[in-house]
């Protein structure tokens, strides 16, 4: 999956989940820059990551989340198997 | 099948995103309509969540109608996370056209919100508060054991209950590791044993209090732990209760809300080929039919018909809604050797070549029970969308093709919650036959009264008491059409009256030479200032009109009220959509129009002049 996909399908999930049209996951996109971007919406926001990408995120993976950028990278490796 | 707990037995939704933006830009009372209906279809746990933000932005207008359907005021109390189980509580209500109000105690304080008079549950003032507590507070504590921790729970309902309201328990997911294996109760500090026996001492303890039982354990275990509870997601956000399976909770929530307010199912209308047996009768021949041993498609359809008599059994009542000839259809009844179900279980059996619309108004009419009382089992995709089109009341679960499944669909939908089997519940079917056979006499007999003397009625009449008062709660809440003002009453407020010395409560019970109709009718009256009695609900079961009950419950009435001290019956008559049979019950029974405003008439009756009716039946009264 190339990274053009995966924010592709990521915007889809964005938007389902904070159900603004308007919000566009950029790499440096962070919780403090959507306003609806709150714990209960980031909790449903990585359960729904994980439903559509069909992985699992790791503990300490999602503790150190830093921004979509990175968000996507581990996405990608999980996806592709590296 | 695997996934049925998840919605399975709701149709799959298709465009539901582009609806839910239609029906978000609708005006409220068809907003509200099309969010019901959007709730009616296969979603998931985010779906959920946005159906809930579409619902609780409703303004203005929708806002007021919902207002106006009664909310269940509902207090959740937890020991951790619970806020994301709220969203779907309020949407599996909805899902039954019920609104909810939720408050969410604050994290972990259950204890204190119950007992602290200031607290914000106290002033919130539920109708309902569900508890939940997680396994780790409950089970990881030290020295915890089973007894101690019933001990503390009983302490909380009592809490509630003092509120006067309905407690609702949620059992502890059995969420823990195990220590010794599966011989774990052998090991009593073992905090999963010890979540395993208080479970089973919650489920006495719980009926014997007149608490609920939320069965998380039961279901989850159905569904698979793993899926409902994950370590990780436990030490990240302190959820217990996966959000991706929180849907399936929040709709378990709805069920016992809609149950508690006798909203559940009534009755299954079976269809007949490839639902009740494999094949089509008309063609195949009653020899040709799949139906028992010797063909695993055979037991399937077997299977299914053994569920649907173990419901009725239970109170669930039973029709047939088939295209057939009805001479073909009830041969397989009477004469096919493998039928579980019989013509005596069916309590209305229409098979015609009418559509399936025409037929189901025709078996709510002639068992007297709203539309939306109606479950159809039908394996047609066909005709389960043109029922969902043209009856949107009607209960209509996506069968899966495999008639293996059918049972399981039915079951997991939980269209017939019931908290409590009363006797009544059980005596159902025979009463139904009962009625058939009443039905038979009167043709034979033209002269009313003299049909009404055959029958040898007796009616008992006495005031509430502990026995009967499941199944007058039963009936104050899911009586719609028999019913004066419709007041609907919870189990609290039942007993309320029954310790009011100036309410005057009212159980009675019909009997015949064809049976026991059990309770039928419920009156309670309150004594007013100037010697008058007001009848604040006066209902009675469809099952006994016509057969001058209303005229003997006065007469008891009447000499009660003036033994009390009153000299006039104010009777009240308030419309709704169900109960325009019940308009001119105070007319015909001599009361005098006092006033009427926006539909709503009081009707007053002098007890000076009264003289009690004769009746055709024996009334028998007692007083405790």
């Amino acid at each position: 999956m190339t990274t053009a996909e995966i924010y592709q399908q990521l915007t889809e999930v964005f938007h389902e989940v904070f159900e603004d049209q308007s919000i566009v996951p950029t790499p440096n996109l962070t919780a403090s820059d959507v306003e609806e971007w709150d714990s209960f919406n980031h909790i449903n926001l990585m359960v729904a990551v994980e439903s559509r990408f069909k992985i699992k995120f790791k503990t300490a993976e999602l503790e150190s989340l830093r921004n979509v950028g990175h968000l996507v990278e581990m996405i990608q490796k999980k996806v592709n198997g590296g | 099948m695997d996934r049925l707990l998840h919605l399975g037995w709701l149709p799959e939704t298709q465009g539901w995103t582009t609806r839910l933006q239609e029906a978000r830009a609708l005006a409220p009372p068809q907003a509200l309509e099309a969010l019901i209906g959007l709730a009616n279809q296969r979603i998931d746990f985010l779906q959920t969540v946005r159906l809930d933000r579409a619902v609780q932005q409703l303004a203005g207008q929708g806002r007021e109608l919902l207002a106006a359907a009664r909310p269940v005021r509902l207090a959740v109390l937890g020991s951790s996370t619970v806020s994301h189980l709220l969203p779907a509580m309020r949407v599996g209500a909805l899902r039954r056209r019920l609104w909810v109000d939720v408050y969410e105690g604050p994290y972990g304080t259950y204890r204190q919100e119950l007992q602290e008079p200031t607290s914000g549950l106290r002033a919130f003032a539920p109708d309902v508060v569900l508890i939940c507590l997680d396994a780790h507070h409950l089970a990881e504590r030290e020295a915890a054991n089973a007894a101690t921790i019933a001990a503390e729970m009983q302490e909380c309902w009592r809490l509630g209950q003092s509120l006067g309201c309905v407690v609702i328990q949620q059992t502890a997911l059995p969420v823990l590791q195990p220590l010794l294996g599966n011989n774990e109760h052998r090991y009593p500090q073992s905090p999963l044993a010890i979540i395993g026996s208080l479970n089973a001492r919650l489920r006495e303890l719980a009926t014997a209090a007149g608490v609920h039982l939320l069965a998380v354990d039961a279901f989850a275990a159905q569904d698979g732990i793993s899926e409902w509870y994950d370590e990780a997601l436990w030490h990240r956000a302190k959820q217990e209760v996966h959000p991706r399976v929180s849907h399936v909770y929040g709709d378990q929530v709805g069920r016992l809300l809609a149950a508690i307010r006798g909203r559940s199912h009534k009755c299954l209308v079976l269809d007949l080929d490839n639902t009740l047996w494999g094949g089509v009768i008309g063609d195949d021949g009653m020899g040709g039919i799949a139906l028992g041993q010797g063909s695993a498609v055979g037991e399937a359809h077997l299977a299914f018909q053994r569920y649907a008599l173990e419901l009725s059994r239970r109170g669930v009542i039973l029709a047939v809604c088939s295209k057939n000839e009805e001479a073909i259809a009830l041969e397989a009844f009477e004469n096919h050797p493998e039928m579980l179900l019989r013509r005596s279980h069916l309590a209305s059996f229409v098979a015609n070549w009418d559509d399936k619309a025409s037929n189901l108004r025709r078996i709510a009419a002639e068992l007297n029970i709203g539309l939306d009382s109606l479950v159809l089992a039908d394996d047609s995709p066909f005709e389960r969308n043109l029922v969902r089109r043209e009856l949107p009341q009607v209960a209509v679960p996506e069968l899966p093709e495999d008639p293996a499944g059918y049972a399981p669909c039915i079951a997991a939908a939980g269209y017939f919650e019931c908290l409590d089997v009363t006797a009544e519940d059980q005596e159902r079917t025979r009463q139904y036959r009962a009625n058939a056979e009443r039905e038979q006499l009167r043709q034979t007999v033209t002269d009313t009264t003299a049909y009404l003397a055959t029958l040898q009625m007796e009616l008992h009449c006495r005031p509430f008491d502990q026995l009967g008062l499941p199944r007058i709660v039963q009936l104050i809440n899911k009586t719609n059409q028999f019913n004066l003002t419709t007041q609907r009453y919870t189990e609290p407020e039942v007993q309320a009256v029954v310790g009011d010395t100036s309410a005057l409560h009212l159980q009675l019970r019909l009997l015949d030479r064809f049976g026991d109709n059990g309770i039928i009718a419920v009156v309670i009256g309150k004594l007013a200032a100037a010697q008058e009695l007001r009848l604040e609900t006066w209902l009675m079961s469809c099952r006994v009109l016509g057969r001058q009950v209303e005229a003997a419950t006065l007469n008891v009435l009447a000499r009660r009220a003036r033994e009390m001290g009153a000299r006039t019956l104010i009777g009240i008559y308030r419309p709704t959509a169900k109960n325009a049979l019940v308009k001119a019950h105070y007319a015909s029974l001599g009361f005098e129009l006092a006033s009427e405003t926006a539909g709503e008439s009081t009707w007053r009756l002098d007890l000076d002049k009264f003289k009690a009716a004769e009746v055709s039946m024996a009334v028998v009264e007692s007083d405790s």
